[in-house]
């Protein structure tokens, strides 16, 4: 078995999904290479080529691949795969993998199995479904395993080693039906919900938009990401790109601090996998207490700036 | 312009998922079923499309029992103009097969744009918009969370992809699926859910299709996740800061 890493990097710096996919990889075999498709890339091989298990590096620097439009990088990781002998193909399960791995799948004629969270064989794998509120165990019967990892359930390779680096030249043509224009990187000095290690979000209990201001100074000293839950979404007092839950975020910090969330069934589901979590909410009958590692019962305007004092 | 909307009928996502205990599935007997929310947005941006002039035929399509004629009827009933259901017994189809489907009825009605959910909520795939792309050889716009379209046959595509807003141009007949941040969903009126009876939906077998449909990815079993370890109730701030600091090491 062989397994080739398709690597996410934003050219300058190599994406900390890409080293959890590698150590994915290499519970299926010894036999794990890296291919990395981009422009200006030396930076970022640099990085990568310290990777561990990795046996070869394949690099396509090429100016079309300056950002990855999927449509570009899929027909050029055809080609590669072509006369090569892979039995896998692994893709983090970003937006970025997302985005692309079915796509080599279906050009394979392959049925790719999405965000595994656990390998069993390198057939056989475990991933979530209904956000998480159950388990599949899955057996892929297809020649070549196309597959995205949840980088949360994997811890990341080390990057202790110095791997060869075979430079690819690229002749296709680029993509025509397709064009970038613009990426607007998010402002905030905060973490990505998606990534942080630690999360703070706020409930319909807030009362209002202005309250979430209550969490931000927590937020800022615990260097964590803020969230919130639909309710609160749907009240309007907080943007939709913050939602965490089964129609929002999936998220997994080593810390979840639910202040003021009541625990509904689809708010649970996107965070049961975080390591602890802690709720802040006065109604003790609340069923967030069920899932919480500790839970306060209290008032959140009272406890709240206790709270940000404490962490001084 | 003309489009095809996918609807998926799934578990609704107020419903708590039971396993079954022969580790087969999860329930699904007596249960509250929905359209996949994602597609609902799917639904409702092709209808303001529609609102704005840019569309003037919206169809909805979706693959399995009969019973999906309800979710294709609530298209309806949001703007929809017809439905296509595409009759299939069985329910557990890959996603690569959905993609074959679709493109089948794709080539039969030739839609400039095909909008879809970025997921569904119960198998969680994210894979039925790029496969179908991909086998159409159409430009792919996913998780949009907005939709523009430009006067030389063209979309401007906002995407949410993780740390900010990407922004694509693609060339019409393209493929777009939905995110959360694109638009909120009507509710269909009761005239309107009157007048969508009235509204056609073909009925194709899928057996008809002749499309090799063979099952790729095998479910053995389906689990439980891991359960939580019971927590604990503290009595105030200092011993939950100490509990963090000391007992999860985080602090």
């Amino acid at each position: 078995m062989k397994t080739l890493v398709i690597v996410e990097h934003n050219n300058d710096s190599v994406k900390q999904t890409t080293y959890s996919t590698v150590t994915a990889a290499s519970k299926i075999s010894e036999e794990v290479y890296a291919l990395i498709l981009g422009y200006n890339l030396s930076a970022a091989v640099d990085e990568l080529k310290k990777c561990n298990h990795l046996k070869k590096i394949f690099s396509v620097d090429k100016e079309d691949f300056s950002k990855p439009i999927a449509e570009n990088f899929c027909d050029e990781i055809i080609k590669f795969l072509k006369d090569k002998d892979f039995t896998h193909v692994f893709t983090p399960s970003s937006t970025f993998g997302k985005n692309l791995s079915p796509k080599i799948a279906t050009e394979l004629d392959v049925q790719q199995v999405s965000d595994i969270i656990n390998i069993i064989d390198g057939d056989t794998f475990e991933r979530p479904i209904y956000a998480g509120n159950a388990i599949a165990k899955v057996k892929s019967n297809d020649s070549i395993k196309v597959i995205t990892v949840r980088s949360t359930c994997f811890e990341p390779c080390k990057l202790d080693s110095s791997v060869e680096i075979e430079n690819v030249s690229s002749e296709l043509a680029k993509n025509e039906l397709v064009n970038f224009v613009d990426y607007d990187e998010s402002k905030s000095d905060r973490p990505e919900l998606t990534s942080a290690k630690i999360i703070i979000s706020g409930g319909r209990g807030l009362q209002n938009g202005e309250n979430f201001k209550l969490l931000e100074g927590i937020a800022d000293k615990l260097g964590a990401a803020m969230g919130a839950s639909r309710a609160a979404v749907d009240a309007g007092f907080v943007p939709n790109d913050w939602q965490v839950g089964q129609t929002g975020k999936i998220v997994a910090p080593d810390l979840y601090i639910a202040v003021g969330i009541s625990g509904a069934i689809q708010h649970i589901a996107g965070i049961k996998d975080s390591k602890f979590i802690v709720c802040i909410n006065k109604d003790e009958e609340a069923p967030i207490f069920k899932f919480s590692d500790f839970g306060l019962v209290a008032d959140l305007f009272e406890a709240l700036p206790v709270l940000e004092k404490k962490l001084q | 312009m003309k489009a095809l909307v996918c609807v998926k009928r799934v578990i609704d996502y107020n419903v708590r998922i039971r396993v079954k205990s022969d580790k087969s599935g999860v329930e699904k007997d007596n249960v509250k079923m929905s359209m996949n929310p994602f597609d609902e947005i799917a639904v409702e941006e092709a209808v303001r499309l529609k609102e704005k002039g840019i569309l003037n035929e919206i169809v909805v399509l979706s693959i399995g029992k009969e019973s999906s004629q309800e979710t294709i009827r609530t298209g309806l009933a949001m703007g929809g103009d017809r439905g296509i259901l595409v009759k299939s017994p069985d329910e557990d189809i890959d996603p690569l097969n959905i993609g074959k489907i679709i493109k089948n009825v794709c080539d039969k009605e030739k839609p400039d744009l095909i909008i879809l959910g970025k997921q569904a909520i119960d198998d969680d795939c994210n894979q039925t918009g790029q496969i179908l792309a991909t086998l159409l050889k159409y430009p792919q716009a996913t998780f949009a969370s907005k939709v523009e379209k430009n006067s030389d046959n063209t979309l401007n595509v906002t995407r949410e992809v993780d740390g900010g807003l990407e922004t694509i141009k693609v060339k019409i007949p393209c493929v777009v699926t939905t995110d959360l941040r694109l638009n909120e969903p009507r509710y269909a009126s009761l005239p309107n859910i009157m007048k969508a009876k009235q509204k056609k939906i073909d009925i194709l077998d899928i057996n008809e299709l002749s499309l090799d449909l063979k099952k790729r990815v095998e479910i053995l079993e389906v689990n439980d996740p891991p359960e939580r370890k019971p927590g604990i109730v503290v009595p105030d701030i200092n011993s939950l800061v100490d509990k963090l600091k000391n007992e999860a090491k985080i602090l």
